[in-house]
């Protein structure tokens, strides 16, 4: 298919999903800070989790309530926030509507022109959770729409690819800043824990019901391993990127096990790592690390997807 | 009937009626001259006044609704803020009689075939030009004759494999030819959009009467698409070029790409290279045979037109004229879309078929003839004045409804250039009744069918009627204030008593 194209199907995923996770995340804490004093209520690690601190530091000030839900949700000029994804998911899917189902592209601008009329009201807290709830439901509207709407092909495969990056890359930052927060170091490991707290962590990641299926009590190390290590759990990494890895190869034809450019030999490697990684010696030897690097890792096969199928290639002569 | 009282009775809101309903002297396409519905529009005045005020404007909220969801939006030039609007939908549709139709459809099809030969003639031998019948300086000084094109033979001689001709009809009911597009016209995926809302809209009218269906017309048009292909191995890959998202009818663009299942191209994804013309793709380069080409002939390829060209295809033209590629429409074709030229076309009937035209032309004064320029400067408030070579509403004086500032500014701009102006006598469109918050009235409207020429000619049935919304207004221009309505041809029997 066109590369123009392509690219523009990856992004449109991307950002759906994104607009999902912010939502998800705010919808969280938002339940999460009713159980809390008043004084103890932070809103700031959810800008930690979005990686923009730096600009919502300039432009905001203090993490108060109203500030962060605003910048995360209809900040035009935060390009993370939920408005701002909904935006770019839209005109990218504008951009490729006659290759994505009209379902897809109707649902996508129906979704962005919600949120948009949701600016000129302001959002109550009764509201709030409606809203958000809202907008998480639409992220699976949108894959469920690409999965049952559209043909399995070239297409698809970039929609989902895009998809699986972007939420491997949400869970790991979900898992990097509770983690930090809530455990700063490995000896509290044993220790009683915040049983509200790592709930609302795999709430976030939408995990809560399937880790207690599995495992039942809250331990530190097993929420790690379910949310980065787990084969059967759709936002787990590992999960994630075995399904992207089958898109990846679906797209170029070449067998999983084997690579013909960097961005599959990239997301070999790093799947190679994790099926191999037991949570309690990544725990030891420094979690954050290990999530920073996943994430640096993660950066880089975006870049080598984009050079592979995407960048203007120059004209080979045949 | 009707009235304030019974809005409290319970249960019984006030009706549409078309009691009070005025057709002011106009013609009107859903009302005889003795107040009744014509044959054909009957079914539906009576489904119209079943329903409730309310409930009619209810589903004319949803069908607006509808178009907004779907994205079906239109870019407004020349307005910042005005990024997106939808492109404003009247519930009530126009209706055309099948006998009608049939002589309008004859009419489009002698016209169109006798425009293509003249698009032949004109880059080939001239001879409309060595047999007297069009003086070569009017071919030469058109804006739209493209030299670059002398000498070009596209595939089957077909020069306008998609045209929308727009016509209107005055007030003793005749219809007329305003304006030939034979470039880039506008405005079909309205049409099939249209017909979708309404057919959600009023299905029982649809069930009882014989309409004509339109959803043939992407296949139809992919046929034409594939038929023009120059020779090559297998099914033929057509593309459809766009400027881009920001253009005004991007929307038309996806949606016919989409309905025909062909990819949706911008410049930058086409690169020429050992005589074929490439797309790119995330597997390398792919061969394109066919390229309906929604950009202008100015931004086509800057190595043949406009320098300047960002959204075109550097050497594009060379390998069309090697016949390695087809253009849809050829390039060239807008020489008959010249308002001059367009005077002429009836001679060109005449000439190239010796026929009389079946629909006629609008009379039409050109003022580089000088006893017709006195004409109309005399009269410049009685008549419409166009430049020659501008479309959708820029460039035009309507002379009832203008200044005297701006009839000194048109005398001045025919004075210094009167190659560039006709004057035309305003018409008295006809109407159709159109629904607003105060109830139904009468709007102008004109109507353009699309034509699709491959190995013949086919005629989508009805087309695209425009409506000028505003009270009184003439100007049914998408980028002036206007709106669509869906066009029926409905044969006047209904399928109950079918006669062939």
């Amino acid at each position: 298919m066109l590369s123009r194209a392509a690219e523009a199907i990856y992004w449109m995923s991307r950002y759906v999903e994104r607009a999902e996770s912010v939502a998800r995340l705010i919808e969280v804490h938002l339940t999460l800070t009713l159980d809390q004093p008043a004084e103890e209520r932070q809103w700031s690690p959810l800008i930690y989790i979005s990686g923009d601190e730096v600009d919502f530091r300039r432009r905001y000030g203090h993490a108060t309530e109203s500030a962060v839900l605003h910048f995360l949700t209809f900040d035009l000029e935060n390009p993370n926030s939920v408005l701002s994804c909904l935006r770019s998911a839209r005109e990218n899917g504008r951009s490729v509507r006659e290759i994505i189902s009209s379902e897809m592209w109707e649902s996508i601008n129906a979704q962005y022109l919600g949120v948009l009329d949701a600016t000129r009201t302001t959002v109550d807290r009764e509201d709030a959770h409606e809203f958000y709830k809202n907008i998480r439901m639409f992220g699976h509207l949108a894959e469920g729409l690409a999965a049952g709407s559209m043909s399995h092909g070239e297409g698809w495969h970039f929609s989902r690819l895009g998809r699986l990056i972007e939420r491997a890359d949400k869970t790991s930052r979900i898992l990097d800043v509770k983690y930090f927060v809530l455990l700063p170091s490995p000896e509290h490991v044993g220790s009683p824990v915040d049983d509200i707290q790592w709930s609302a962590v795999l709430k976030s990641a939408s995990a809560f019901e399937m880790y207690r299926k599995k495992y039942g009590r809250i331990f530190p190390a097993r929420v790690v391993e379910f949310l980065l290590l787990d084969r059967e759990f759709p936002r787990a990494v590992l999960s994630c990127m075995t399904r992207a890895a089958e898109s990846l190869h679906a797209i170029t034809g070449t067998p999983i096990g084997s690579f013909r450019n960097r961005a599959e030999q990239q997301m070999g490697r790093m799947r190679a790592e994790l099926e191999y990684s037991d949570a309690k010696a990544l725990i030891a030897s420094g979690l954050h690390e290990y999530l920073d690097d996943l994430q640096g890792k993660l950066n880089a096969i975006d870049d080598d997807i984009f050079e592979t199928f995407f960048a203007r290639r120059p004209i080979v002569r045949s | 009937m009707g009235g304030p009282q019974s809005g409290i009775m319970p249960g019984k809101e006030p009706r549409v009626a078309f009691a009070s309903y005025e057709t002011e002297g106009f013609y009107d396409e859903m009302i005889g001259p003795d107040g009744r519905p014509r044959p054909e529009a009957a079914l539906l005045m009576e489904a119209i006044e079943s329903l409730s005020t309310g409930d009619l404007r209810h589903r004319q909220r949803s069908a607006e609704r509808a178009f907004l969801e779907m994205g079906i939006t239109f870019n407004v030039y020349g307005d910042k803020q005005g990024a997106e609007k939808i492109f404003p939908f009247d519930l009530i549709p126009r209706i055309l009689g099948a006998s009608e139709w049939a002589r309008i459809e004859r009419g489009l099809k002698q016209r169109i075939h006798a425009l293509n030969l003249f698009v032949g003639d004109v880059y080939g031998s001239m001879k409309v030009v060595s047999d007297g019948v069009v003086p070569e300086e009017i071919i030469r000084s058109a804006a739209a004759f493209r030299v670059p094109c002398i000498g070009m033979k596209p595939p089957k001689g077909v020069w306008c494999h998609i045209t929308g001709t727009d016509l209107v009809r005055d007030v003793d009911g005749t219809l007329y030819v305003l304006e030939d597009n034979l470039r880039c016209p506008s405005g079909v995926s309205y049409v099939l959009e249209n017909r979708q809302v309404m057919k959600q809209t009023f299905p029982q009218v649809f069930a009882g009467l014989d309409i004509l269906p339109v959803d043939t017309y992407p296949s139809k048009l992919l046929e034409t698409l594939e038929t023009v292909a120059p020779p090559t191995r297998g099914k033929p890959k057509v593309v459809v070029l766009t400027p881009g998202p920001f253009n005004s009818a991007y929307f038309e663009h996806s949606f016919l790409a989409q309905q025909m299942g062909v990819d949706l191209v911008e410049g930058r994804d086409l690169v020429v290279f050992d005589d074929i013309v490439h797309m790119r793709t995330t597997n390398g380069f792919e061969r394109v045979d066919v390229i309906y080409r929604r950009i202008d002939d100015d931004f086509l390829d800057p190595e043949t037109f406009r320098e300047d060209s960002l959204i075109g295809v550097p050497g594009l033209m060379r390998l069309y004229e090697a016949g390695r590629v087809t253009l849809v429409n050829a390039p060239g074709t807008g020489i008959a879309d010249d308002k001059v030229l367009y005077a002429y076309v009836p001679r060109l009937i005449q000439y190239y078929l010796g026929e009389e035209a079946i629909i006629p032309n609008v009379p039409t004064f050109m003022c580089w003839e000088e006893e017709a320029r006195t004409y109309v400067l005399d009269h410049l408030d009685q008549l419409v004045v166009k430049a020659a070579n501008e479309a959708g509403g820029y460039g035009m004086l309507i002379g009832p409804h203008s200044s005297v500032e701006e009839r000194a500014n048109f005398a001045d701009r025919i004075l210094q250039n009167p190659r560039n102006y006709i004057a035309q006598p305003t018409l008295a469109l006809s109407r159709v009744p159109s629904l607003f918050p105060e109830g139904i009235e009468g709007r102008h409207v004109d109507l353009r069918p699309y034509i699709l020429y491959g190995d013949d000619i086919w005629v989508l049935p009805g087309g695209l009627t425009r409506v000028a919304l505003r009270k009184g207004s003439l100007v049914v221009n998408s980028s002036q204030g206007g709106g669509s309505k869906d066009t029926w041809v409905v044969a006047a029997s209904g399928p109950a008593q079918e006669q062939s």
